[in-house]
C-alpha cells in the first residue's frame, strides 16, 4: 500500500478518517481515509463493486459509517441526514441521475435549491445552470423524462448546482453516454470548478478520471489501495491495484 | 334510441356523475397516501366514517352545522395524520413493507369498535336544513346532498392538484413519491415531506366523512364497504393522480346507476367491480396513471 503525504493537510473541505460502513450486513468499507481540498477535482477510481458508490452514499449521509469520521469544513457529519447534509454544502449527483421523471425540466432544477440556503439564491442559481447547459432552458417546459440520456445527466448536474454547494460528488456521470456528450458534461464540470466548487467525481473510465482530476484514490473492495496526484499515476500501478496484484 | 329513453337516461347520468364526486372525495385522501408513500391505509374508510362521527357529536351536543364543524375537523384530522404518520407509520416502514398495513388494520380495528362504543352499532346521520330535499337541475331534481358533495369533491380536487403543482411543499411531494432517494439528495427532508402528504390526505378525509355523513346514514362499520369502493376509484382513475381520481370517481358512480337502472339495483355493484376488474386487465396504470 502506497500513501502519499497530502493525507494530513490541515486544509481539508472533507476529511473520511478510518470508516467502515455496510450494506447491510455485507461491509462494503474498510477502514476508508481520504481527502478533498478546497478547489480540488479529486478522482475515485475502482471497479464494480468497488465501494465508490458506497463512499459516496456514506458522505451524502445515506448510509452512516459504523466506524470513523467524516467531517466537512471542519464539522463532524457521520451522523447527519442527506437533507441536512445538502444544507451545508455537499450535492451529489447520483448514479443513474435519479432525477422526477414526471416533472418538468424546470420543476425538477427548482427542487434543487429546496434547502432554505439556496432558497434565497434560486433565480440567480437558476440562471446559472442555464448558462451551464442552455439546452435545459430550451427544454424547461418539458417533461424529464422526455430528455435524451445525456440532458437527463446535465438534468441532474444542474439540480445538484441548485443547491449552492461548496462540494460536489459525482457518480458516473458519463455511464452509457456518447464519447461527445460525455465530452461536453466533462467540460461543464471544468467550467463548475472553476467557478470555485470543489470536486469529488467516480468514474469508470480511469483515462477520463486521470485527466479530470488533480489528484486520484483507487479503492479496491472497499480498501482505499493507492492515493496519487493524477499526473503521476503510471498505467501500471493502477493496473495493479485494480486487478489485484498489489505492489 | 327515441327521446323517450334519452330522457328516462338523463336522471341515471346526472344521479352517476354526482354520487361519482362523493366517491372521488372519499378517494383522493387514500390516492395521496398510495401515490406517495405507497401505502394501502386500509384505516382510510375508518378515519372517513369517524370525522362524520366526530361532526355527529358536534350537531347533538351544540347544534353545530355539520359542514362548519369542519373548521374544528379539519385541523383535527390534518394533526392525527401528520401524528400518524411521523410517530407510527415512519418507524413502522423501517421494520418491513408489512408492519404499516398491519398497523393501519389496527387503527382501523379501533376505530371501529370506538365508534361503536360512543356511537352504539345503530345507524345515524348528519343533517342540515340546506341539505334537505333536492333541487331542480333543469331536467331532473337531484338530492342537495348529492350536488353539495360534488362541488366538494371538486374544490377539493382542484386545490389539492394545485397545491401539488405549484407549492414548493406540493412539488416536494410530488418528488419524494417519484424518486425518494433522488428528492433526499436534493435536499428535501422526505420524513417530514410524508408527514405533510398524510395529513394533507387525512384533511381531505374529513371533508368527506361529513359529506359522506350528509349525503347517506352510517354505522361504526360503514367504512369498510367505502374503502373498497375507493380502492376502485383509484384503480380507474390511476394512483396520486387527482383528476384522475376524480374522474375515476365519476366513472364508478355512472357505472353503478346505469347498470342499476338498466338492469336493477341488485346487479349495480357487480358492474362497478367488473368494471375495476376489466381497467386492472387492460390499463393497469388507471386511466391517468403513469
Amino acid at each position: 500500500m502506497e500513501k502519499d503525504s497530502q493525507e494530513t493537510f490541515s486544509d481539508a473541505l472533507l476529511r473520511i478518517s478510518n470508516v467502515d460502513a455496510f450494506y447491510g450486513t455485507f461491509q462494503a468499507l474498510w477502514d476508508v481515509s481520504l481527502v478533498v481540498k478546497p478547489g480540488e477535482i479529486v478522482a475515485l477510481i475502482g471497479s464494480n463493486a468497488s465501494g465508490k458508490s458506497t463512499l459516496i452514499n456514506t458522505i451524502s449521509g445515506v448510509i452512516h459509517p459504523a466506524r470513523g469520521t467524516i467531517e466537512f469544513d471542519g464539522r463532524d457529519i457521520s451522523t447527519l441526514d442527506p437533507f441536512q447534509i445538502v444544507t451545508l454544502g455537499i450535492s451529489q449527483v447520483p448514479e443513474g441521475r435519479r432525477i422526477f421523471p414526471e416533472m418538468t425540466v424546470s420543476d425538477n432544477l427548482i427542487l434543487g435549491s429546496y434547502n432554505r440556503q439556496a432558497r434565497p439564491n434560486r433565480d440567480q442559481n437558476l440562471k446559472r445552470v442555464y448558462e451551464h447547459f442552455p439546452i435545459l432552458e430550451e427544454r424547461k417546459n418539458q417533461l424529464a423524462k422526455t430528455l435524451s440520456g445525456g440532458e437527463q445527466q446535465m438534468l441532474a448536474i444542474g439540480r445538484g448546482l441548485m443547491s449552492d454547494p461548496k462540494l460536489m460528488l459525482f457518480d458516473e456521470i458519463s455511464l452509457g453516454l456518447a464519447p461527445k456528450v460525455t465530452e461536453e458534461l466533462y467540460k461543464a464540470v471544468r467550467e463548475i470548478r472553476a467557478k470555485g466548487i470543489t470536486i469529488l467525481l467516480v468514474e469508470q473510465n480511469v483515462r477520463r478520471s486521470l485527466k479530470e482530476a488533480d489528484r486520484a484514490y483507487i479503492i479496491k473492495a472497499g480498501h482505499i489501495v493507492l492515493s496519487k496526484n493524477a499526473a503521476e499515476c503510471q498505467e501500471e500501478e493502477i493496473r495493479q491495484a485494480y486487478f489485484g496484484v498489489c505492489s | 334510441m327515441n327521446m323517450e329513453v334519452l330522457a328516462g337516461l338523463s336522471r341515471p347520468i346526472i344521479m352517476g356523475v354526482l354520487l361519482g364526486g362523493l366517491y372521488a372525495l372519499i378517494a383522493l385522501g387514500l390516492s395521496m397516501v398510495f401515490g406517495v408513500m405507497k401505502l394501502i391505509n386500509v384505516a382510510h374508510g375508518d378515519l372517513m366514517i369517524f370525522s362524520a362521527y366526530f361532526a355527529y357529536a358536534l350537531m347533538t351536543a351544540w347544534g353545530i352545522d355539520p359542514i362548519l364543524s369542519l373548521t374544528m375537523g379539519i385541523p383535527l384530522w390534518f394533526g392525527l395524520g401528520f401524528a400518524i404518520q411521523k410517530y407510527v407509520m415512519s418507524r413502522a416502514f423501517g421494520i418491513s413493507m408489512e408492519a404499516p398495513l398491519i398497523i393501519a388494520f389496527g387503527i382501523s380495528l379501533i376505530l371501529q369498535s370506538l365508534a361503536q362504543i360512543i356511537w352504539s352499532p345503530y345507524s345515524r346521520g348528519l343533517t342540515a336544513p340546506y341539505a334537505l330535499g333536492g333541487i331542480s337541475l333543469g331536467i331532473t331534481t337531484v338530492p342537495r346532498t348529492y350536488l353539495l358533495s360534488f362541488i366538494a369533491a371538486l374544490v377539493v380536487m382542484l386545490v389539492l392538484r394545485e397545491f401539488l403543482r405549484r407549492s414548493y411543499l406540493g412539488k416536494a411531494i410530488v418528488a419524494a413519491s417519484q424518486d425518494k432517494r433522488g428528492a433526499e439528495l436534493v435536499g428535501i427532508n422526505t420524513g417530514r415531506v410524508y408527514a405533510f402528504a398524510f395529513a394533507i390526505a387525512m384533511a381531505t378525509t374529513a371533508i368527506a366523512g361529513v359529506f359522506f355523513g350528509l349525503t347517506f346514514p352510517f354505522t361504526p362499520t360503514s367504512g369498510v364497504g367505502f374503502l373498497v369502493i375507493a380502492f376502485g376509484v383509484i384503480i380507474i382513475g390511476g394512483l396520486g393522480s387527482m383528476l384522475g381520481t376524480f374522474i375515476g370517481g365519476i366513472v364508478l358512480g355512472l357505472t353503478q346507476t346505469l347498470s342499476g337502472h338498466f338492469l336493477g339495483a341488485a346487479w349495480q355493484m357487480l358492474f362497478v367491480y367488473l368494471i375495476v376488474f376489466v381497467v386492472l386487465a387492460v390499463r393497469p396504470q388507471g386511466i391517468f396513471g403513469r
